[in-house]
């Protein structure tokens, strides 16, 4: 074989490289070099424009000092803590409600999940709306009669974020929903049967025998659930843009802010890199659950 | 039941089994039984949860103003108007500009559509590369590519900023159609990679075989056969990028806003009287894309949803 036959292996396949190009690009430039760039970004005193001036954790220091970032992050682990119960528990009764062979199967689903199609925008301005004292719900359970009644969670800094739960559950269990019936669909049916000639009780079915063998399903789930807590910003800009005050602040908007507004990006890039440690501390042991043990 | 005994008797009466006398089959369910009605009363009570808010929406947004401070927002209007959508859709302002959601919505469909065209070009043949034309590294970058689906957006917003601004396309739609092209990647490279795994290997051997390339096999094999794929990730996408609103802000100005920024500003601005009314026609001109797509395309967008979250 003469030298100007055997092909470069560099150009060997060279249309998938070409094809591959724009991946590569996000994968190294965007992903890795913007991670890596603002991690390192946040160890600096940057203010207007980023510079390379290092000033080690000092943006960390006066993060956690900070009361905003405080409010935001006691913020985020109420939210958190209430999506991921209440959708995952209401997410598996639908499911389970929706799995008995009823009849109008398909309207219930469709009525169940249309919110998901809507933006977290929309979703908070209806909330907004329901929940305005002088019109929404209080007022009409006030019309009714019940005049000392009181339900005001976007005007009262205490349970601001339990106003905004209720709009990212309405908005978000469907689709929990959704998966959970896929999985419920994915049990044998003859596990059933087993279990109905045994005489176990439907409940205990589910909670023994059911549940236990979609746990890959609940992992999934979880981690969706997770990763949506972290990113929670549009809805709180639309409900209540962080007030009364700064009682419904969250980290993301934290970032927008500092970033955008404050012109203290030092504090943004901090901040945005606290948000990926903590998605780190959540995917980094399910992944190892996952892929680690099939090796 | 009477109608399920008898068409349950005539497919048996072709069988062999006459012998048998008097009703038979499963033990029929009573329809009235206390387990149906918890059943259907939850989901009633549930699907009531669901749909109040859209009823509620509809509602306010078809009275005047006077109607809304008098009376109760789940009471239907007396006087049905249509003056609120007339007036969200062309005279609602934000800041100076005063033309309403009409602008909004025509910035969403010049980002939403190039965005959606692109990002699916380049995912579908990305995939394909990856399930058919292996090559040595590829795997390594896909894996960067989908853990990366997991890192917060706050993370990259400033250096996308700084990338964009480098090559002069900061605040402009082809800005952000590239920022959508980017973040749709990889969910869409994902389900286009599996889908194209997925067929049988002998259909690209046989076409290697006939003399066709890399891209013959892909226009005149794969394309054609993956036209469900497609639909996917298109309602992913178009639903994806009409409802984003975090890239809005970031990298478009205030003209070229799309729908779901101007919306919020509409609501939200606190200057003048606020006009529920107009709001909430506005918020369902802005929610009608995505909920038109969504009961048109049915299990499709189920299936869609599903991809992109189990997998992503």
């Amino acid at each position: 074989m003469s030298k100007s036959e055997r092909p470069n292996p560099l150009f060997r396949n060279l249309n998938a490289k070409v094809a591959s190009i724009p991946m590569i690009l996000t994968a190294m430039a965007v992903f890795v070099g913007g991670t890596v760039w603002t991690v390192l970004y946040s160890f600096t005193n940057s203010k207007l424009l980023p510079r390379l001036n290092f000033v080690g954790l000092d943006q960390y220091y006066r993060l956690w000092a900070t009361p905003r970032w405080l409010i935001s992050i006691e913020n985020l682990l109420i939210y958190g803590a209430i999506s991921l119960v209440f959708s995952l528990v209401v997410g598996f009764l639908l499911a389970a409600l929706l799995d008995q062979k009823i009849r109008f199967e398909d309207t219930f689903r469709t009525i169940f999940l249309y919110p998901f199609a809507l933006s977290f925008i929309v979703t908070g301005l209806v909330w907004q709306w329901l929940l305005n004292p002088d019109f929404g719900i209080q007022h009409v359970v006030r019309g009714l009669g019940w005049e000392s009644f009181s339900f005001d969670p976007l005007y009262n800094s205490s349970i601001v974020i339990y106003g905004i739960s209720i709009a990212a559950l309405w908005q978000g269990t469907g689709l929990i929903m959704c998966l959970m019936l896929a999985g419920l669909r994915g049990i044998d049916e003859d596990i059933w049967k087993a279990a109905r000639v045994d005489g176990i009780p439907m409940w205990k079915t589910y909670l023994f025998i059911v549940i236990p063998m979609m746990r890959p399903v609940f992992i999934t789930t979880l981690v969706i659930i997770a990763s949506g807590i972290v990113k929670v910003y549009d809805l709180v800009v639309a409900q209540t843009s962080g007030g009364p005050g700064i009682a419904s602040e969250v980290p993301a908007k934290y970032v927008y802010d500092y970033m955008f507004f404050a012109q203290n990006l030092g504090q943004g890039f901090a901040a945005s890199t606290m948000m990926l440690l903590s998605v780190v501390i959540v995917i980094v042991p399910w992944a190892y659950l996952e892929f680690g043990r099939r090796k | 039941m009477n109608i399920a005994n008898t068409t349950a008797e005539t497919s048996v009466a072709a069988g062999a089994r006459q012998d048998i006398i008097g009703p038979y089959g499963p033990k029929p369910r009573r329809m009235i039984s206390r387990r149906n009605i918890f059943l259907y009363g939850t989901l009633f009570v549930m699907a009531a949860y669901y749909l109040l808010p859209l009823y509620v929406m509809v509602v306010t947004s078809l009275k005047g103003m006077p109607e809304i401070r008098l009376g109760n927002i789940f009471s239907p209007p007396l006087e049905i108007t249509f003056e609120p959508w007339v007036k969200a859709w062309s005279t609602a302002c934000t800041g100076l500009n005063c033309d309403g959601l009409s602008r909004g919505f025509w910035n969403s469909v010049r980002i939403t559509v190039p965005s959606v065209l692109l990002s699916i070009a380049i995912a579908s043949v990305n995939g394909y590369a990856l399930a058919n034309w292996r090559f040595k590294g590829a795997d390594t970058f896909f894996v960067i590519l989908i853990v990366g689906a997991f890192i917060p957006y706050q993370v990259m917003i400033y250096p996308i900023v700084i990338i964009l601004r480098e090559i002069g396309l900061y605040g402009s739609l082809s800005g952000l159609v590239i920022v959508h092209s980017i973040f749709g990647m990889p969910i869409l490279t994902l389900l286009f990679r599996n889908y194209f795994a997925s067929m049988p290997e002998e259909l690209f051997r046989a076409a290697r075989v006939d003399g066709a390339g890399f891209w013959g096999i892909f226009l005149r094999i794969m394309l054609p056969m993956s036209l469900p794929i497609f639909v996917v990730a298109i309602i992913l996408q178009v639903t994806g990028i009409w409802n984003d609103f975090l890239f809005g802000v970031v990298y478009t100005r205030p003209d070229t806003y799309p729908m779901t920024v101007q919306l919020n500003n509409i609501v939200n601005s606190v200057q003048g009287v606020k006009e529920y009314n107009v709001n909430m026609a506005a918020t369902i001109l802005t929610g009608l894309v995505p909920l038109v797509v969504y009961f048109i395309s049915g299990k499709l967008f189920v299936r869609g949803i599903a991809a992109g979250a189990v997998k992503g």
